[in-house]
């Protein structure tokens, strides 16, 4: 014995290789006692249990037809756009009717075919059991010796052994290959460039740009906005006409939210500083991955995203206080224009929604 | 039964038989089927309703081939600018994507169509459920040991890729629900360093969310996924083919043997017929109970979203972790790590891969390379099946996790207490976990070894005369105690030959309070005990047949 006591399968044999944790069993432990004596059904011993498994089989069969009939059926008379029997046409109603009548008629038709022929193998198709033997893989057949034999001969023919320029070649084309198949990966898409670090808001670099609510367009005036109020805002001009190739890209990225706080709450002085008597817009894109952050709690001051529950204090500069997220929320730098108009002065001063490895590199 | 006449259409004389036989002919001079029939048709395959698990999963598959289908012949994939003119009031006059708006049309006005698209869902549901019962059914039942190594990794695959097709599909609609999702996943993928932004713009044809995605989305969606699913299920089925299935233990089951019932015609009716009970139930559901209804959560825009958003429940893990993790992120040389989306990508792929690894694992702390066709019965293998709990009980927090939103608002609870809860459970939890099971594992198979050993209690109480009171208990017949004592006995590795120190303490880690099976020498003394105890009593009472009533 080579190795330690432990080396043995419990068969007597010896693992391939290395050491094995299976232990032999005493005395080559107990003896398979082979099939047990087979129990007969029912429907084997009695005719008449026989026979009414026959019937319960062609029955559930029949239940199948009724299915497919119900199933048709329900196209003719119970329709969403056309006739239907219990509810007025081109509603949701008749949707539903519709759609409980085809799927019942459906069900119906599909279950009892599989009933039916489960039923019959259990009852009447014969249930001993059967024993196959199965092909255990050694290691040493004349099939697998055969097949390296024609491996290697192939191999031999070929010459890769005796050509070592080729099979260097070779190895060096397949290896250049897959880099052409980055060019046509890269057509997929643009290249990401500044895109990331500005959004439609830039344009209030060069004057002063109104703040409206989002959906109706309408300019918003310092005094509309009240504490505890929270109003979803876009740009001027962000429409569907000016943008009519990058209207959801710019939406994406230019959506925001106007609070109003009480100074006095306020924790951090340069963030009231960016906002207008308490009123102050930040970005409205989680900076986790980029959930729209639309939960505000009026009492605390708090937005909290409805994704992974980021929170943000938006009287201490949108600040994390809890959550997956680490940037606070970008500001947006606010003003009010000669009509009493809120309106944002400047982009936001970094790259809103989730965090990107180059994003305090400024482009 | 066969012994007796052939009647009917099987009467060697019979036109029917006849022009049968005519047919077969015909097609087997240009096929050679019969050799096929002769090889397969009495296959034989085992019998358990743990079986039945991956015949779901194979069967909702191909509900989802042909539902789907049905909806690729009305679903536009494209997220050109529409206004909704359809018989759903409340959305009318909206612009919206034409795949938003093709959905509602498929759902509404075609006949049968909602039926279908909830179909579709809930076969796809149902797919996954079904494939994640059925990998564990496999993992626990140690199904996975050689020669069926591969045959793991191909489901596994197979795992991966229906979450994949799961979200590729729900995403199709372009409603604000699965809108939400896509962001997420640009969110995550941009957060990877170096080529995050890149894979970002390349996926979606530039900025998030563009007009690339959902006719890219829909590409991989019925093309490429489908394909790779249905060439590894070929994998699958030839692989169980070739390994022949694996059966429990039990009197007359062997590794070298599979005892069962042949393909044809046991199986052909049984699994053919659950064919249509599946396909018949998914119906039933869809029909009864509605899923997905897009309507109601509107059009894709990235300004909204509501409360309680999440994604169907095989992604809900991956929204756990994300949910959990604390809101770190630190920059280096002015470049941002965004550990808060790094270290939850990370760690799924570890917990996915560590699944699909053991096999390899358990083999190199046991050393055992036999083949194995017996299955194990779970509580036979205590460290394999706490892991397979403690695997389980993670994924179930990420689930939670994912879902503290719902729990917090159900039962009234901070979701920031909720929140930390869950972290603490995602490292306390596994572990309890796993050492419960083990401790349950071990349990049960020192109450199997008293059964062998002592037999059945009768709950019949003899007192002797000098006060002992003595249970007579029935012993096992030789078929009952096969099955509790045919299981390997194990040792732990000691280190050197070629066995190394971390593979020993592994191996001691498995093994050092391994419970041995009975062995028959330890029975004999048993069975000597219990016939002295039976002769006091027999002494008193008569032979134990007077006792029963």
């Amino acid at each position: 014995m080579t190795h330690n006591d432990l080396s043995h399968n419990h068969d007597g044999t010896q693992p391939h290789r290395g050491v094995s944790a299976v232990v032999a069993k005493e005395d080559g432990g107990f003896v398979n006692p082979g099939l047990p004596p087979h129990e007969y059904r029912q429907s084997d011993l009695d005719p008449k249990a026989e026979r009414r498994a026959e019937k319960m089989v062609a029955g559930m069969f029949i239940l199948s037809i009724i299915g497919t009939a119900i199933f048709i059926a329900s196209y003719f008379l119970f329709t969403p756009m056309g006739y239907n029997l219990l509810a007025e046409s081109k509603t949701l109603q008749a949707v539903k009717w519709s759609n409980l009548f085809t799927g019942i008629g459906l069900a119906v038709a599909m279950f009892f075919i599989g009933a039916a022929a489960v039923h019959w193998a259990k009852t009447l198709m014969p249930d001993h059991e059967v024993t196959e033997e199965r092909h255990i893989y050694s290691r040493t057949n004349p099939v697998r010796e055969e097949a390296s034999g024609i491996i290697v001969d192939g191999l031999d023919e070929s010459g890769v052994a005796r050509r070592p320029l080729i099979v260097a070649s070779m190895v060096g084309a397949l290896a250049v290959l897959p880099i052409a198949v980055l060019f046509p990966i890269s057509t997929l898409g643009p290249l990401p460039g500044n895109k990331l670090h500005h959004t439609f808001w830039a344009k209030a670099k060069k004057e002063p740009l109104r703040i409206v609510r989002d959906h109706d367009n309408t300019p918003i005036k310092a005094s509309d906005v009240t504490v505890g109020s929270i109003f979803h805002v876009m740009p001027d001009g962000l429409t569907h006409e000016n943008n009519e190739h990058d209207f959801l890209e710019q939406r994406a990225k230019a959506a925001a939210v106007l609070v109003r706080i009480d100074p006095a709450d306020a924790k951090n002085q340069e963030s009231l500083s960016n906002g207008y008597e308490g009123i102050l817009a930040f970005s409205k894109i989680c900076t986790h991955v980029g959930c729209p952050v639309a939960l505000y709690e009026q009492q605390t001051h708090h937005m909290l995203c409805p994704c992974h529950q980021s929170t943000f204090d938006v009287t201490d500069g949108a600040k994390v206080i809890f959550g997956p997220a680490h940037r606070p929320l970008p500001q947006l730098p606010i003003e009010v224009d000669d009509e009493g108009y809120l309106v944002a002065t400047d982009d936001f001063p970094e790259p809103i929604g989730p965090s990107f490895w180059n994003l305090h590199k400024d482009k | 039964m066969s012994t007796t006449e052939k009647q009917g259409l099987l009467n060697p004389e019979g036109r029917a038989f006849k022009l049968g036989s005519v047919g077969a002919d015909w097609i087997d001079q240009r096929t050679s089927m019969s050799s096929v029939v002769k090889n397969f048709a009495r296959k034989v395959f085992p019998d358990h309703w743990s079986f039945m698990f991956g015949e779901v999963a194979l069967y909702s598959f191909v509900v989802l081939l042909i539902s789907g289908t049905f909806l690729t012949m009305f679903f536009v994939p494209s997220m050109d600018e529409v206004t909704y003119e359809g018989i759903y009031e409340p959305l009318y006059g909206l612009e919206m994507s034409r795949a938003y708006a093709s959905t509602l049309d498929l759902s509404f006005e075609v006949k049968g169509g909602l039926l279908f698209r909830q179909m579709h869902h809930w076969a796809a549901l149902l797919f996954m459920v079904a494939i994640f019962v059925h990998m564990f059914r496999v993992f626990f039942t140690g199904a996975f040991r050689k020669p069926r190594e591969l045959n793991w990794l191909v489901g596994f695959s197979l795992m991966i890729l229906g979450m994949v097709a799961g979200f590729s599909g729900y995403s199709l609609p372009d409603d604000v629900l699965s809108g939400n999702g896509l962001r997420i996943a640009d969110g995550l993928m941009k957060s990877i360093p170096l080529v995050g932004t890149y894979m970002s713009m390349l996926l979606f044809g530039g900025e998030f969310p563009g007009t690339d995605i959902i006719p890219r989305l829909f590409t991989i969606h019925i093309l490429l996924v489908p394909a790779a699913i249905m060439g590894l299920i070929a994998i699958h089925l030839v692989m169980l083919v070739v390994h022949k299935h694996a059966h429990y233990p039990g009197p007359g089951a062997t590794d070298r043997n599979v005892v069962g019932y042949p393909l044809f015609p046991v199986y052909t009716a049984k699994a053919g017929g659950f064919f249509f009970i599946v396909f018949g139930l998914i119906a039933l559901v869809s029909a009864t109970v509605s899923i997905n209804s897009v309507w109601a959560y509107g059009p894709y825009d990235p300004s909204p979203v509501s409360a309680g958003s999440q994604p169907d429940w095989y992604m809900l893990f991956t929204d756990g972790g994300l949910r959990l993790i604390p809101g770190w992120e630190f920059t280096i040389f002015g470049y941002v790590i965004s550990l808060n989306m790094l270290i939850p990508m990370v760690f799924y792929g570890l917990f996915l891969a560590a699944l699909a690894l053991w096999p390899f694992l358990e083999q190199w702390v046991t050393g055992d390379d036999r083949e194995h066709h017996v299955l194990d019965l779970p509580y036979n293998a205590p460290v394999r099946t706490a892991f397979g709990v403690a695997w389980i009980t993670e994924y179930i927090l990420l689930v939670l996790g994912a879902t503290n939103d719902l729990v917090a608002i159900a039962f009234h609870i901070s979701i920031n207490d909720l929140t930390w809860l869950y972290r603490i459970g995602f490292f306390v939890a596994p572990v309890v976990a796993f050492i419960v099971t083990k401790r349950i594992c071990l349990a049960i198979q020192r109450h199997k070894r008293d059964l062998v050993l002592h037999g059945v209690e009768t709950a019949k109480v003899v007192r002797m005369e000098n006060g002992e009171m003595l249970e007579i208990h029935e012993p096992l017949n030789e078929y009952e105690r096969w099955t509790l004592v045919q299981h390997d006995t194990f040792r732990p590795l000691k280190e050197g030959n070629g066995v190394s120190g971390l593979r020993a303490k592994a191996s001691s880690f498995f093994f050092k309070d391994q419970i041995d099976p009975v062995t028959p020498r330890e029975l004999r003394a048993a069975l000597e005990h219990g016939g002295h105890e039976r002769h006091k009593i027999e002494a008193l009472t008569g032979p134990y047949r007077e006792l029963e009533p």
